[in-house]
């Protein structure tokens, strides 16, 4: 990482903020209702999707006030953290779970919200479906009361997270109450070695930035190394800068970003189709955009990257050692001396070679298609190690039937792992699929929290679905670039 | 527990002060993971959510964890430090501390969402500076049972032999002292100006 030379920009105006021309800027401007008092925005929301563990006490908050919704075509609903895995039968066993999709089902039903359940086809964690179908475009507001929300600013969406009293405001006036947030550019140049995905890059940014340095920002993902990223990995990315403290991060859209859109369910067709893609290619930052803050990081370096601590911050590259206290900043050794007790991983040991009990290769960071294919990969004609318990979770009813379509069900139960029904799953145990006492887990998710996963002394290693593949076939933390046999590129010969 | 008082009514209305003795839970980027662990999640309403605050750390101490002393009972301050409230957006978080009754937090920063949530909500969130907010915990260490009050006006708190400066920003200042925190009825009372946005939308009306 590096700063760039030269003074920081300085504000000129009345408010915080700097940036100007950006992505951010512009669909900010188009959502911009009404100034409030205390001086936030209402910001009109273009898309907000709902799920089971968030809106219930919206819903009867609304009740409470005697409103309805505004806009019940604005907002879509699914079903994800509480379902279970193994059988999605109802009625579910936990019956804590079945009353919470009972009244979700009853919500959307009694407001005319679209709910894509279990069965539907559609059905899936929430933010895998909504780009999926299509619904996430370029240029929209997207709101929903889960944190990782930030997904769908892959498509040069602003999106964010909210909490309840927020999922209420919009059911009811399809607006928020928000403040405008700085933009700081991260550039990405050069292309990220084999072996190397979104997952490391942005685990990377946030071991760099801090969990903190996002507080305050957005932040606008570009450079050449970004616009090389297919959707699904600009997906993982931004899914991920919440973790780094920003409520969103977003890639202006392209080429690769209509691509993906077109044909889906709720894309524009026909000449609609040409207009999007003109408003959509007007959004995105220009050359004159201004940003208040900016810094580079040279893709080419980056290697497989690994938690070893209690935030996702505490990442290092799987050939580094679990830092010393001497080579942490001052401020942040209460924290690491914290996550050596707790992980139980001593300071200057190789992360490489920490034994492993459970694999979790899912959630809406890394439960698409290509995060199966890519551990598919690594999995082929291998076996998950004795005594590992290894599961693979697709993020979607859609994502399950195309991995099925090409057989990647069939390579990963060969190899011994479980093939599961979709949902949010181990990524924060509000199901039936949890750590136990002090198991440590390989995690293609988000959060590696004390007692995320579902045991209160439970641990977690975060990493790509890759690296949590060859964690299943070896037992303990692995290179996965020395199981795919990577070699140089060959010069054909003649 | 706190279960054992009468539960502190939510707050309505405009919020000038908060009284009352104040709790300590050192440590920076505590999660909401924490603060209110998932399987507490599984609920349709946020009542009886003051058990699980804390519940993990607590099981852990073993009765140690401040939230579990008893000259912590009835505390409604809360003193914590850096980027407190990150991770999980659940509003759960600030509803179990309220329940649990904290009615106003200050600490060294916030994560953004918990800080919205807890404007949502009417829970006061203030800043301090790295060292203030260390003395500040000390003295509450050294006298728990200290009566404090803390001023959102002048964004001051009195208690310990001194008062302490903290920092509120003018917008949430001015939504908590005039009762305005609850958005709701700010954002219907613009239903002209939300039709005119979406109508200029592309993607509002079919990109015709």
């Amino acid at each position: 990482m590096a700063r760039p030379p030269g003074p920081r920009l300085v504000c000129l105006g009345c408010g915080d903020t700097v940036s100007a021309g950006t992505l951010y800027d512009k669909v900010w401007d188009r959502h911009c209702v009404a100034e409030l008092p205390g001086g936030s925005t209402q910001l009109f929301i273009g898309l907000h999707l709902i799920h089971e563990v968030t809106s219930p006490q919206a819903f009867a908050a609304l009740r409470d006030l005697g409103l309805g919704v505004r806009h019940p075509e604005r907002t879509v609903a699914t079903v994800d953290h509480i379902v279970p895995t193994t059988s999605q039968a109802r009625p579910f066993a936990d019956p804590l779970a079945e009353e919470m999709l009972a009244t979700l089902e009853r919500n959307c039903a009694e407001h005319g919200i679209t709910l894509h359940g279990l069965g539907s086809g559609r059905q899936g964690i929430v933010h895998v479906i909504a780009p999926e179908l299509g619904l996430t475009q370029p240029g929209m507001t997207v709101a929903c009361g889960d944190s990782h929300t930030s997904t769908h600013g892959a498509f040069g969406a602003i999106a964010f997270g909210i909490g309840t009293s927020q999922v209420r405001d919009v059911l009811a006036s399809q607006s928020l109450a928000m403040n405008k947030l700085k933009v700081r550019r991260i550039l990405v140049e050069g292309r990220l070695q084999p072996g190397v995905f979104a997952k490391d890059l942005v685990l990377h940014i946030i071991r760099s930035l801090g969990v903190k340095g996002g507080v305050g920002y957005a932040y606008e993902f570009a450079g050449s190394c970004i616009e090389a990223l297919s959707m699904e990995e600009r997906m993982t990315l931004c899914n991920m800068a919440i973790e780094g403290g920003a409520r969103c991060g977003y890639v202006n859209p392209d080429a690769t970003t209509f691509a993906y859109i077109q044909g889906r369910p709720f894309a524009p067709e026909g000449a609609a189709w040409d207009r999007a893609v003109a408003w959509w290619s007007s959004l995105a930052s220009g050359a004159e955009a201004v940003f208040d803050d900016e810094v580079v990081f040279e893709a080419g370096t980056i290697a497989p990257t690994v938690t070893w601590g209690i935030t996702p911050g505490q990442g290092i590259g799987v050939d580094e050692s679990v830092p010393s206290l001497a080579d942490t900043p001052v401020d942040e050794r209460p924290l690491a001396e914290e996550a050596y007790r707790y992980m139980d991983l001593q300071p200057g040991m190789p992360i490489a070679g920490v034994p492993i009990d459970v694999c979790f290769i899912g959630s809406c960071t890394n439960g698409r298609l290509s995060d199966l294919q890519a551990a598919a990969a690594v999995a082929r004609g291998r076996q998950v190690a004795p005594g590992l318990k290894a599961f693979v979770v697709p993020g979607s009813e859609q994502v399950a039937a195309a991995a099925e379509a090409e057989g990647l069900d069939a390579v990963f139960t060969a190899a011994g792992f479980e093939w599961r029904e979709p949902g949010c799953s181990m990524c924060l145990a509000m199901n039936p699929d949890r750590l136990e006492g002090r198991q440590i887990s390989a995690s293609s998710s988000n959060r590696n929290f004390k007692g995320r996963q579902g045991s209160a002394s439970g641990r977690t290693l975060l990493m790509s679905p890759a690296m949590v593949a060859a964690a299943a076939v070896t037992g303990r933390v692995s290179d996965v670039r020395d199981l795919l046999a990577l070699v140089p590129l060959q010069v054909p010969v003649g | 527990m706190s279960s054992s008082l009468p539960p502190r009514p939510f707050p309505a209305g405009p919020i000038a002060s908060v009284t009352g003795t104040a709790v300590v839970v050192r440590g920076d980027d505590i999660d909401t993971d924490r603060i209110i662990p998932a399987r507490f999640l599984k609920c349709v309403t946020f009542e009886g959510l003051a058990e699980g605050a804390f519940a993990d750390d607590r099981t852990e101490l073993a009765g140690a964890h401040a939230f579990d002393r008893a000259e912590h009972q009835g505390a409604s301050l809360l003193l914590v430090n850096r980027n407190f409230g990150c991770g999980s957006s659940r509003e759960h978080a600030p509803q179990a501390l309220m329940r649990w009754g904290i009615r106003a937090v200050v600490g060294e920063s916030f994560a953004e969402i918990f800080y919205g949530n807890c404007l949502a909500l009417g829970l006061p969130c203030l800043t301090a500076g790295h060292d203030t907010m260390r003395a500040l915990q000390e003295a509450a260490l050294a006298a728990p049972t200290a009566p404090l009050c803390l001023t959102l006006a002048d964004a001051t708190l009195e208690g310990y032999g001194q008062r302490w400066p903290l920092e509120l920003p003018a917008g949430p200042l001015q939504m908590l002292t005039t009762g305005q925190w609850d958005a709701t009825a700010q954002l219907l009372s613009h239903h002209a100006e939300l039709s005119r946005t979406l109508g200029a939308l592309p993607y509002a009306n079919g990109f015709h």
